[in-house]
């Protein structure tokens, strides 16, 4: 589990060219599971299995590509509870203790967000998984310990239904897949 | 739903163990990770098939980084209870979304929009709110403390809850 803190800008994407989005768009629902992935790629987009490949090396060692892998379902594995907890944490301190939250095991990714006052007075987001609600509250509660009073109110809201889960959808205008 | 733990063998958790980054990119790529399993490609392809179709694995391939390759916004909408179906349906159809959960909560509808670039991400979202006739709550980014959603799985603790 790495713990790396991102630019605090996000950028437009600019280093991604058309051939890129292309290959983006081939890949994010997952490669094809046959013997050479990237000549079927390069099929369905017009473009050469080598091409694929090396474009995918570098949006690998530009960071557009965070990693290659085969990615697990954990809702399947029995992490069946996800919390999103989120946090009112005094502003001065949100950088430091952003990161020790992100650093707890249960915490899935760990983000800053604007408020909305009066309605939303919340300003981190750290998403919990865990076998059952009850061990979601658990580490909510030494989230909530590692804060302190830099914290004034925290909630977990719990989704009670995945309504749309699919990959990174880029740049197509059209109606996409569901 | 039960846990579908108990039907991966120990080849299947090394597999999933070993692949949460690193799958590499040559020219068969199944090859080589089936050489250090020591299976054939075919042996390794059927494996990988196989938990795709139980679920356990929800793809084999990149994970991308949103803000590098794209753009993205978290947002949330407060709709009536009785009305939700209807509403996530909208959203869900809206070009660009694409995660959507119900959270238990007054803004109960939760949804990732995407986008080439910033520009088309607002346009997107304006017409999704007009669409809707409900003020969006828009979340940017601001600061990721944590992005990589690898997590190491501790398979004996499942197993014994």
């Amino acid at each position: 589990m790495s713990d790396s803190t991102c630019q605090s800008e996000p950028s437009t994407g600019a280093v991604l060219d058309e051939q890129d989005r292309a290959i983006v768009l081939a890949t994010q629902s997952g490669l094809p599971l046959v013997s050479d992935p990237w000549a079927a790629v390069g099929q369905q987009i017009g473009m050469s299995a080598e091409d694929v490949c090396r474009r995918m090396q570098r949006m690998q060692e530009i960071g557009v590509i965070r990693r290659i892998a085969a990615v697990p379902n954990h809702y399947r594995l029995g992490y069946v509870a996800n919390g999103m907890t989120v946090w009112d944490i005094e502003d001065d301190k949100i950088d430091r203790l952003g990161r020790e939250v992100a650093r707890h095991p249960g915490v899935s990714h760990c983000y800053r967000r604007p408020r909305h006052l009066p309605k939303w007075p919340y300003n981190l987001f750290a998403m919990l998984h865990g076998r059952s609600r009850e061990e979601v509250e658990r580490q909510a509660e030494e989230l909530a310990a590692l804060l302190g009073h830099a914290s004034r109110d925290h909630l977990i809201l719990y989704s009670s239904r995945i309504l749309k889960k699919t990959g990174l959808r880029l740049a197509v205008d059209s109606p996409e897949r569901t | 739903m039960p846990s579908l733990i108990n039907q991966l063998d120990t080849l299947d958790r090394r597999l999933i163990d070993g692949y949460q980054r690193g799958f590499p990119v040559c020219e068969r790529p199944y090859a080589v990770m089936a050489g250090e399993l020591g299976l054939t490609e075919s042996e390794l392809i059927a494996r990988l098939e196989r938990l795709q179709t139980l679920g356990v694995l929800s793809r084999v391939g990149p994970v991308f980084e949103h803000t590098k390759a794209g753009a993205s916004l978290l947002a949330a909408v407060a709709v009536p209870k009785n009305e939700q179906e209807a509403y996530a349906e909208l959203i869900n159809q809206a070009p660009g979304v694409n995660h959507n959960y119900a959270r238990e909560h007054d803004f109960n509808l939760w949804f990732v929009m995407t986008a080439a670039d910033e520009e088309q991400l607002d346009k997107r979202l304006d017409h999704l709110e007009a669409e809707l006739d409900r003020p969006l709550l828009r979340l940017p980014m601001l600061e990721g403390f944590h992005i990589d959603l690898s997590f190491p799985i501790p398979w004996q603790e499942l197993e014994n809850p």
